[in-house]
């Protein structure tokens, strides 16, 4: 293998349980996103934007959705011959093996994938957010810091701060303090899970790690706070933009509302940063003559009868005459028949909605709706 | 059909498209808001289990070789078979017909292993089986299978085909070039499966005798030696053969039993992936009776009219029986209507843009 300067490693074993129905069958970074994207899509492309083409993928809770999405990385432009994307499940080898205990016993159990590029650096980021970002600046200010760790922070709201890892950090951005959800914070710049580190001072720290019976095997949890114990040089990297880690059906939906805004902070139509996602093929969307659609994303594949406002519909929804959708998100090959009504919901893939079904309430106290996966709702149910 | 090797022939094209084919040939046209022609026999090929096909390209390639590439979304970047675009020999460029351009090719057949051929043009718009149409061939035992449609087009004007007409043995008698069919006649589609061996033999025999024309004339001369089977194609198959006839069969699309017929009920047909984002529909976006293909930001009315990917259609701006194609940008308040815009153009705002019943093409790349 030829040296690489930055392997990335990308964290899409996640759960997410409070995701509830949908993410009964998938991980996740698989969750369908505006319109036409997999979460995971916005860090792979990141990643490929930015010029890192050695990425591995470390999977875990349901994968087969995931591991078929990525294949060889080809929507990616991932597919080279040196580098490019692997899929790196749990394994066993002659002494056994286990489940990937935590973040950091993730990569540790994938340290010879990692040695055999000889890199200077390891990104490590997570599979479960949403956002645009230059892993590239990221490393040059790590150089130019010439610091052992680099971590992105995220300026957020005062009074969210402690629902985050927080950094205490002095004027020239050394971290001198990390604070898992303080119930007094110090400062609002909180971690946005994406962490670049020396490769030879990391491994060091995942051995120990190892080592350590007590230890969680998280890098916010053990990883960071043991560098920071030892005084290694920890510096924070400010980000400016769009941020979403849509753990929630709440924030799922909101995050696609976002993109509803006349000028939606994270724009998905620059030509210099596309988001690359697996293309299901399918032709141009038909507006049918007595169609409505105001406010809205749609995309390939979709045929459009009925009203459709403020909502997100992914390739191949049908729609039928009569209905109204609103402020919702339609994934994919979903079929809605006639007059049906749809309110603040998210239905999820390849769910049937039968004529005269009414879904959802238009009621901002109540949340969301969630329709699962190729379920059959009719007007009385 | 693993049996079967594909060749889209595009050595017999004439350019019909007046503005849209100055640059390009008939098989790159940018058609129902996302495909080129040659999208359409490409992936029926691909449907039907050819993974080896040849493009016999001629003239005006570059954007056609743009869209083919190296065939992976057509699933033909293979070991064993896969794409092959083979240009014409430098001297054959201006020669008329299609035998010398098989001829330099004779490498493509002699390499493969497949027992039967089957040719086909790039500029046809449909989603057939190719897999009946070898079963029938190989029931009927022919030496040659063509494919015809009934002529069911209102209107001919001066658009110009060949016709075959069948004896009563129901085998194909004769070819009648260059005619103006009428209601009811066999339209020939310009495809046909032949076994191999017969294509090489006649290839050569041409060849020797210093022939220099098309293959289908090559048929015609000896047709009484040929057992040629019609096979009838019932499906949706719209007559391109003039910018009038694009842009009527263009607007066909429009109802959605066409474009079922044509995108779901078969195969897909695949085609370049652009990466776009979905279509974004402002509040003040007024669209019907549309195709929008991605990465279209619409905030004015849209009514009777195919977008292509990437177009914007900015406030107050009305964009009607009008086909737009890629990448092009209407601005504030300006209106069009039986216009053509082909890729890139970019209209100001305020300006107006009318065409008559036959629409107006506005070149690539304009700025109006």
């Amino acid at each position: 293998m030829h040296k690489k300067k930055c392997v990335a490693m990308l964290l899409a074993g996640g759960q997410g349980t409070r995701l509830g129905l949908l993410t009964k069958k998938l991980a996740k970074p698989a969750v369908p996103f505006g319109g036409k994207y997999r979460i995971i899509d916005f860090t792979l492309s990141n990643c490929s934007n930015s010029g890192i083409d050695t990425v591995g993928v470390l999977t875990q809770y349901q994968p087969y959705i995931l591991n078929s999405y990525i294949g060889i990385g080809s929507s990616w432009e991932l597919d080279r011959k040196n580098g490019g994307v692997s899929v790196l499940p749990p394994y066993l080898g002659q002494e056994g093996g286990e489940w990937y205990k935590g973040t950091a016993n993730a990569i540790y159990q994938n340290m010879y994938y990692i040695e055999q590029y000889d890199p200077e650096y390891v990104l490590v980021i997570s599979g479960d957010h949403i956002y645009k970002m230059d892993y590239s600046n990221l490393i040059r200010f790590h150089e130019d810091n010439d610091a052992e760790a680099t971590i992105g922070v995220l300026q957020v709201p005062w009074e969210e701060a402690s629902r985050f890892g927080i950094m205490n950090t002095e004027q020239d951005n050394r971290i001198i303090e990390f604070d898992e959800k303080p119930a007094h914070p110090k400062t609002n710049l909180a971690s946005m899970g994406i962490y670049i580190f020396n490769w030879k001072v990391l491994k060091e720290y995942l051995i120990d790690d190892d080592r350590n019976p007590i230890s969680s095997n998280d890098f916010g949890k053990d990883i960071i706070p043991a560098m920071l114990h030892d005084n290694r040089s920890l510096y924070a990297y400010s980000f400016e933009g769009y941020w979403k880690d849509v753990g929630t059906i709440q924030s799922l939906w909101e995050a696609n509302m976002d993109l509803l805004e006349d000028k939606p902070e994270l724009d998905l139509y620059d030509p210099s940063w596309k988001i690359y996602s697996v293309n299901p093929n399918k032709p141009a969307q038909f507006i049918a003559p007595q169609a409505t659609v105001k406010r809205s994303l749609v995309n390939e594949g979709c045929v459009v009868h009925g009203d459709i406002f403020h909502s997100v519909l992914f390739y191949g929804v049908h729609v039928g005459i009569g209905s109204l959708i609103k402020d919702s998100i339609i994934m994919p090959d979903v079929k809605i028949g006639a007059n049906v009504t749809i309110n603040r919901s998210i239905i999820a893939s390849g769910s049937v909605i039968k004529d005269g079904a009414v879904i959802g309430s238009e009621d901002p106290s109540e949340e969301i709706t969630l329709v699962g996966e190729n379920e059959i709702v009719t007007a009385k149910s | 059909m693993a049996k079967v090797i594909g060749v889209i022939n595009l050595g017999n094209e004439r350019e019909q498209l007046q503005e849209l084919t100055n640059h390009r040939s008939m098989a790159s046209v940018p058609f129902a808001g996302r495909y080129r022609l040659i999208d359409f026999t490409l992936s029926n090929m691909i449907n039907a289990g050819v993974h080896n096909v040849a493009v016999f390209t001629r003239k005006k390639y570059r954007s056609l070789l743009d869209h083919l590439g190296s065939g992976k979304e057509w699933d033909l970047d293979r070991q064993q078979g896969g794409l092959f675009i083979l240009p014409p020999p430098d001297y054959a460029m201006d020669l008329e017909g299609d035998i010398q351009h098989f001829k330099q090719n004779m490498a493509f057949f002699n390499r493969s292993r497949a027992d039967y051929v089957l040719v086909s043009n790039g500029n046809l718009v449909w989603n057939i089986d190719f897999t009946h149409v070898f079963n029938f061939h190989e029931e009927m035992e022919a030496d040659i299978t063509v494919i015809f449609k009934e002529f069911n087009d209102e209107k001919v004007d001066t658009e110009k085909f060949d016709t075959l007409e069948e004896n009563e043995q129901g085998w194909i008698s004769s070819i009648n070039r260059d005619v103006s069919p009428k209601p009811g006649d066999r339209v020939y589609l310009d495809t046909f499966f032949i076994k191999k061996e017969l294509l090489l033999d006649m290839i050569q025999k041409c060849d020797e005798q210093g022939d220099n024309l098309t293959l289908v004339d090559a048929v015609k001369d000896k047709i009484d030696r040929f057992k040629i089977a019609g096979y009838h194609f019932k499906g949706y198959f719209p007559f391109i053969q003039s910018l009038e006839s694009f842009y009527r069969h263009s607007m066909a699309l429009l109802d959605p039993n066409v474009s079922q017929e044509l995108f779901f009920n078969r195969g897909l047909i695949y085609t370049k992936v652009k990466h776009e984002p979905p279509a974004k529909y402002m509040e003040l976006s007024d669209v019907q009776n549309s195709l929008i293909a991605n990465g279209c930001v619409i905030e004015g009315t849209v009514e009777n009219s195919i977008l292509f990917r990437g177009v914007k259609v900015h406030k107050d701006a009305v964009v009607k029986n009008s086909i737009v194609m890629q990448k092009s940008e209407i601005g504030e308040g300006a209106y069009l209507e039986n216009v053509i815009l082909d890729k890139d153009v970019k209209v100001s705002p305020g300006k107006e843009i009318a065409g008559d019943n036959v629409p107006t093409v506005i070149a690539k790349s304009t700025v109006l």
